[in-house]
């Protein structure tokens, strides 16, 4: 049901908004393609594109919460940001999103700017300043990690479906009046689950990860991380 | 695993429609559901007319109907989701639900219901007429950035190997008597997610590294490039259905 939330269909917004957040999305996405360039080397080129697949099966596999009533899925955004980066991350997430609107019909593909605002540029934009600093200010240990991911989740989910509230406000097709503040609360009563529960998956990734090979974590850069319980192991693929 | 989830779509056939070249289709299919979006919600007939052109299209693409209704039929959730947002978003429901549905929220639920279903089905047809591989060959012919292309590429690639992994990987978890619809099953769920993303990145790696090693730039070689490009003729073809669509929407807009 949260999908359905996220993945604004055609006819939802209307036409000028929907047009506006098209021209935001494109430009913020033309500045992540001349900043991921940079970033882009043989290392993160096929992590790229294994999160952009991950994301796009993960929110396929809907996890459902009350019974199936309210699903939700991953949305991506922190995971993203952890693995490969901010503007490496909000590319992934904006092809996902593209390939799901022009293959699956998922999204309306006039709605993609507002979808790529929403789920690509505001889910990465606000998870990465939070992990930069978060990871500064907890340990540098597994939980602290794992904190990390939970926190800039949560928040990012909740900021996401926000900017479809906003959007909502600025162009629904149908004048919700007050009800607007109730649309407000269901969305937010909803991410905060979704959060939870994208969280501990971006917890329990980026952690196995990190502990196998903190090399691929693009936010652990110059950091170690303490690992006391697990042996050191000689990482997969040799010393880098 | 070439023949996985990202190509269940395809229908493979030889229709005027498969041979267009991709760029071609994806652009027409583009401006085709901005033609529909753009299109008053008032004028009723004008969403017939743009049902029929996507029925001409798929009759010539030899798409059944009843594959497209399937499909179809996966996204009504979708759909109803959006028909019910004017309700779930209000405050006092019975009564302001009794007024609205009067006139905007019917209006409302119209739009979203007949806008929706139009891209969903230009979208299958797109998909059903297009392999994967051509989509991301058409969106390279559009001047798409390499690295949008190239990221799209090893999605799609390693997509087939997430899906079909993780499959394994539930049956297993039933079989030994998880039951995967709580939150507190979360857990066992996202434990197995990290070790697939693991396992599916090492495999991955390995290609990418071999595949750099014979002399992989970033661009998959294509020896179709010059071959199978879009011409005037293509374009013009093409060019029928979303004109015809815009023509739809003026008119609509200047009758009312």
């Amino acid at each position: 049901m949260d999908t359905l939330a996220m993945h604004i269909s055609n006819g939802i917004i209307n036409g000028p908004v929907a047009a506006v957040f098209a021209a935001f999305a494109l430009a913020v996405l033309a500045l992540c393609v001349v900043r991921g360039r940079q970033d882009l080397d043989e290392r993160l080129a096929p992590m790229a594109g294994l999160v952009a697949a991950f994301i796009f099966a993960v929110q396929m596999l809907n996890f459902p919460i009350f019974t199936g009533a309210v699903s939700g899925h991953l949305l991506g955004g922190a995971l993203a940001t952890m693995l490969v980066g901010p503007w490496v991350g909000t590319l992934c997430v904006a092809v996902v999103l593209i390939v799901q609107a022009l293959v699956f019909g998922d999204g309306g593909v006039a709605m993609l700017g507002l979808n790529i605002t929403n789920m690509a540029v505001i889910g990465t934009a606000v998870a990465y300043p939070l992990v930069a600093l978060l990871l500064r200010l907890l340990p540098r240990t597994v939980s602290g990690l794992a904190a990390t991911a939970v926190v800039a989740s949560v928040v990012s989910v909740l900021a996401a479906a926000m900017g479809f509230v906003v959007q909502y406000w600025l162009g629904g097709t149908t004048d919700l009046g007050s009800g607007l503040v109730g649309l407000a609360g269901t969305m937010a009563g909803v991410h905060l689950l979704i959060g939870v529960g994208e969280g501990l998956i971006t917890a329990t990734t980026v952690v196995t990860v990190a502990k196998v090979r903190p090399d691929l974590v693009y936010a652990l850069r110059g950091r170690r991380i303490v690992t006391p319980d697990t042996p050191q192991v000689p990482a997969a693929g040799g010393a880098r | 695993m070439g023949a996985g989830h990202a190509h269940v779509l395809y229908r493979d056939r030889s229709s005027p429609v498969h041979r267009l070249p991709p760029e071609v289709k994806i652009t027409a299919m583009v401006v085709f559901t901005v033609a529909v979006v753009a299109t008053p919600r008032e004028a009723f007939w004008a969403f017939g007319g743009h049902a029929i052109l996507i029925t001409l299209v798929a009759a010539l693409a030899r798409i059944g109907p009843g594959w497209l209704a399937t499909r179809a039929l996966i996204e009504v959730p979708f759909v109803v989701f959006a028909f019910a947002l004017p309700f779930l978003g209000s405050g006092d429901r019975v009564h302001w639900l009794g007024l609205e549905l009067s006139v905007d929220g019917l209006y409302g639920g119209w739009n979203i219901l007949a806008k929706g279903t139009l891209g969903v089905l230009a979208s299958l047809v797109l998909a059903g007429t297009t392999t994967p591989r051509d989509l991301l060959l058409g969106l390279d012919r559009l001047r798409c950035p390499q690295i949008v292309t190239q990221i799209a590429t090893f999605m799609l690639r390693y997509l087939d190997v997430l899906v079909g992994e993780a499959r394994r990987m539930r049956i297993a978890r039933v079989s030994r008597g998880d039951d995967p619809r709580f939150l507190w099953q979360l857990r066992g769920f996202a434990a197995g997610i990290g070790a697939l993303f693991l396992r599916a990145f090492e495999r991955g790696e390995r290609v990418y590294l071999a595949m750099v090693a014979r002399g992989y730039q970033g661009r998959m070689p294509d020896v179709r490039r010059g071959a199978g490009a879009a011409g005037l003729r293509h374009w013009l073809a093409a060019a029928t259905v979303p004109l015809a669509a815009t023509g739809v929407a003026t008119a609509a807009a200047v009758l009312g």
